[in-house]
């Protein structure tokens, strides 16, 4: 059960100037070049003041879209490894929208299913998610259609909800009780806020669960082909999503020496399946697109027992072609809400 | 727009064509590629502002092929595209119906003769602001554009909207896919992206009809098409053409003429 | 404290190469670490991610069998980056070996049933694995059959083998080749594997299939096998679907909810059932 504070907006300034002192990276979202994005902040100044969300997801401060796995160098006969330890900065994740917070969840659940992937690990462990309660929203947001809200404190150490004067500040979790005790003056008691009457209103357009029941009847239908005759492709979808785990290891060497590199990828790829042999288990993009589809609403439900997608809508803004993934789900499930 | 619509149809009917690509109304203001396959779907096309992108990158694939002949409402850049892919021979004289669309004319055609004549009439150019940004980076120092495109590559995550949203990167294998020889790394780090937008420029130097979709497609707002524009311009200057203008292939990085400038040769 | 690097490859000295066919090699591999020698198991069925440094990993199951101790062995085509890289190495050389990964053909469920081993061209490897394991096991079994084709007598793989098997008083041996794939000498049946196994008469009574193949093979073959009268709980094969990672984490092996990487390689016809196809 979170403990609500009151945390004014000048405190912000204590609370960031805390956090570095403390030795942690502050990112946050800021404005650079008509773009909203992720990046290194000192004061909460630097932060952008309005914006809906990032263009690429947080998920890179745990999963960054290249790094390395290990190294080595070679010598006639003889190998010499080298484990690689990751580079796992103390970070607090200022601002992140809640569908992003909840979003590390979904990561978590791949990363750590069974083997567990210390290079994620490492990262997580040292990260701390101070999440932004949404005022607004945009078409291609759907979170409350797969069990988020605009104000959902899952995944967020500590959850901001601006109100008039500064935010409402819920202390989820140890991490974030850690974060209140750097600056325990600045959390000043709280009242029990209506946080619906202040957040953003993102109706429910579907029914998750329903959904999901029907998504394996339907997995011969010809609207995934035909929703994905304008699909080009590309990997835009799966880069900017927070969920998209999915990865490539590639060989970096010269004759001496060598590394292997994790590398962001995508299901969408024509190359993700192909085999050396010209055979390729999904050769067409309906078949790519559905996978997508299935593997965030039929594959981890069932496999994970939760959704692959928090319903941040990235994937839509990003897409060159505006496939909207709510309004395809819609369409090929007739699940409208 | 009615009267495309009316002639969309009408193809339709007939089982002349068997889809109609155009534009739909899509996510808020957004304009999308959409494929009419019945009659009754042809209302949904729109033509207005909004529409944006080149269609010509659908007509390529296996997957439209497959639906049998198809007719493209084609804007100024769509033909152009269509054009230079027949010219490379991706396309067949007949193979399309081409419902080229200039303000409010409409003109059937079908074939790279017609569009050549067709767009033989109209002037090609560069909108003013690409034209003033090119400018800026002409009126770069070589360091100062360095600096420039190292910043914009860096964000590049290699998803390849850019290649993939160009109708003119129809390549059944693209070289960044090839891996015996690995010639430019997988990996998006700097080495990655740098060779990767120098060999797609290169790629696409003479070739692109300058649509700008590349641009418009990156989802990091990385002004690509700038990259691939300044090869094209840089080939006009130098060899006086421009892709997408003619019928027969005459490729100034391939062709050799009698009269080709020597002075790189020092 | 941090936690183990589970991308990271045992080392591996090549102590042996074998030309099975023309671009298909055997290696005999030994573990340079003498601890993870000793400390190295596994199961039939599985597989791994052989690395050549310099190119990358590529998937192929264990060929050898978990009974022949100190070494594993591995059969491969030359097909990309990486399985070239390997064809150009010596014996002597070194290349990285993580696993086992993956599921296991289920032995102890098989005791004493018959076993019809059906294999088509450069899928007899992962089952030379469990065949040398059941032969070392002979007495849990009944009768014991290997069909194998491939295209010419010059695809055959593991031809010493095939002489040895087809000698052993304890096992059958059924080879084939597609028409015009013959030799004047060859000795063995003239014909594509789903026939040739339709002639054999198999009961399908207490036996056990297993099959690996290319996919046309496996296709054709398979309802074969259910018109002898197998069901497809009976019915077993090895999927080989493009890895990365080998743990589960990737995405690429995913087939419908399963990761062939951790659930499989070895499905039942029954199980695949319940997948889509996309394999």
């Amino acid at each position: 059960m979170a403990n609500t504070y009151n945390l004014s907006h000048e405190s912000l300034n204590s609370l960031f100037g805390a956090l570095r002192k403390d030795g942690r990276r502050i990112m946050a979202p800021v404005e650079a070049g008509g773009r909203t994005e992720l990046a290194e902040v000192e004061t909460p100044a630097q932060v952008a003041s309005d914006y809906l969300q990032t263009i690429l997801s947080a998920k890179e401060v745990a999963f960054p879209k290249v790094e390395r796995l290990l190294s080595y160098t070679i010598a006639p006969g003889q190998v010499d490894l080298k484990d690689t330890e990751p580079k796992a900065v103390p970070t607090v994740l200022f601002g992140v929208r809640p569908c992003e917070a909840k979003a590390f969840g979904a990561l978590d659940a791949v990363f750590n299913w069974d083997y567990r992937d210390k290079f994620f690990n490492a990262r997580i462990e040292q990260l701390a998610v101070i999440g932004l309660s949404c005022t607004k929203a945009d078409e291609a947001c759907f979170c409350t259609s797969v069990g988020g809200g605009p104000a959902d404190a899952t995944g967020s150490d500590i959850l901001l909800t601006p109100k008039e004067g500064g935010y409402l500040a819920e202390v989820c979790t140890e991490k974030g009780a850690a974060i209140l005790n750097l600056a325990p003056d600045l959390f000043k008691p709280g009242n029990g806020v209506d946080k619906a009457a202040i957040t953003a209103k993102v109706e429910q357009a579907f029914d998750q669960p329903a959904l999901t029941t029907k998504l394996p009847g339907i997995f011969e239908s010809e609207v995934w082909t035909d929703q994905a005759l304008r699909c080009i492709g590309c990997g835009a979808c799966a880069f900017v999503c927070p969920t998209c785990v999915c990865f490539d290891i590639q060989e970096e060497a010269d004759p001496k020496k060598g590394e292997r590199l994790r590398c962001w990828d995508s299901c969408g790829f024509h190359l993700f399946t192909l085999h050396a042999s010209g055979h390729n288990p999904r050769e067409v993009q309906g078949a790519r697109w559905r996978q997508r589809v299935y593997h965030k609403f039929s594959y981890y439900p069932e496999r994970y027992d939760m959704l692959g997608c928090v319903g941040c809508g990235k994937c839509t803004r990003a897409c060159p072609v505006d496939m909207n993934l709510k309004e395809h789900l819609i369409e090929a499930a007739g699940v409208k809400a | 727009m009615e009267a495309v619509n009316q002639r969309a149809k009408e193809l339709l009917e007939k089982g002349e064509i068997k889809a109609v690509l155009g534009y739909a109304k899509g996510t808020g203001h957004v304009r999308r590629p959409h494929f009419a396959r019945k009659a009754g779907q042809v209302d949904q096309l729109v033509l207005d502002a909004a529409c944006l992108q080149n269609l010509a990158v659908y007509v390529t694939k296996h997957e439209v092929k497959k639906l049998g002949k198809v007719a493209v409402i084609a804007l100024p850049a769509t033909q152009r595209a269509i054009l230079q892919l027949m010219a490379e021979r991706q396309l067949r004289d007949g193979e399309l119906v081409i419902l080229a669309v200039d303000g409010e004319a409409v003109k059937e055609l079908d074939s790279a003769a017609a569009l050549e004549e067709h767009l033989a009439l109209k002037a090609q150019g560069l909108d003013a602001k690409d034209k003033a940004l090119l400018a800026e980076l002409d009126a770069m120092s070589r360091e100062q554009r360095w600096v420039y495109w190292q910043n914009e590559l860096s964000r590049c995550m290699k998803c390849y909207a850019c290649r993939n949203s160009c109708p003119m990167c129809y390549c059944g294998t693209c070289t960044m896919d090839c891996n015996r020889p690995q010639w430019v790394p997988v990996a998006s780090h700097g080495i990655g992206n740098l060779e990767y937008h120098a060999v797609r420029t290169m790629h696409l130097a003479g070739r692109c009809v300058e649509c700008g979709e590349c641009g418009r497609a990156c989802p990091v707002g990385i002004p690509v098409h700038l990259l691939t524009f300044a090869a094209e311009e840089s080939i006009h200057e130098q060899f006086g053409q421009r892709a997408g203008a003619k019928a027969k292939l005459d490729y100034a990085l391939s062709t050799f003429k009698t009269d080709d400038k020597e002075s790189f040769i020092r | 404290m941090s936690e183990k690097n589970i991308y990271l490859p045992y080392l591996m000295r090549i102590a042996e190469i074998t030309e099975e066919s023309p671009a298909v090699k055997t290696f005999r591999l030994e573990f340079v670490d003498e601890i993870a020698a000793q400390s190295f198991d596994f199961k039939t069925g599985q597989f791994g991610l052989y690395s050549a440094f310099g190119e990358g990993e590529s998937t192929f199951c264990i060929a050898s069998s978990p009974t022949r101790k100190g070494y594993i062995e591995c059969t491969f085509r030359e097909v990309g980056r990486v399985t070239a890289a390997l064809a150009d190495k010596e014996v002597g050389d070194i290349v990285g070996f993580r696993g086992p990964y993956g599921n296991v053909f289920p032995l102890e469920d098989w005791k004493g049933k018959n076993l019809v081993f059906i294999a088509g061209g450069i899928a007899l490897p992962p089952l030379r694995s469990v065949i040398w394991n059941c032969l070392d096991l002979r007495d849990w079994f009944q009768d014991i059959t290997v069909v194998y084709g491939a295209r010419s007598v010059k695809d055959l793989v593991y031809k010493r083998e095939l002489k040895e098997w087809s000698e052993r008083p304890d096992m059958k041996l059924v080879t084939t080749v597609d028409p015009g794939g013959e030799t004047p000498d060859w000795q063995g049946k003239i014909g594509f594997i789903p026939p040739v196994v339709e002639q054999l008469g198999l009961a399908a009574e207490n036996t056990v299939a297993i099959v690996c193949g290319p996919p046309i093979m496996i296709k054709l073959t398979l309802p074969v096998l259910e018109k002898l009268g197998f069901p497809p709980e009976r019915i077993f094969t090895t999927l080989e679907n493009r890895m990365k990672c080998g743990v589960g984490k990737c995405g690429r092996c995913n087939t419908g909810s399963s990761y062939v990487c951790k659930d499989g390689p070895v499905y039942t016809l029954a199980e695949l059932n319940e997948l889509p196809a996309e394999y």
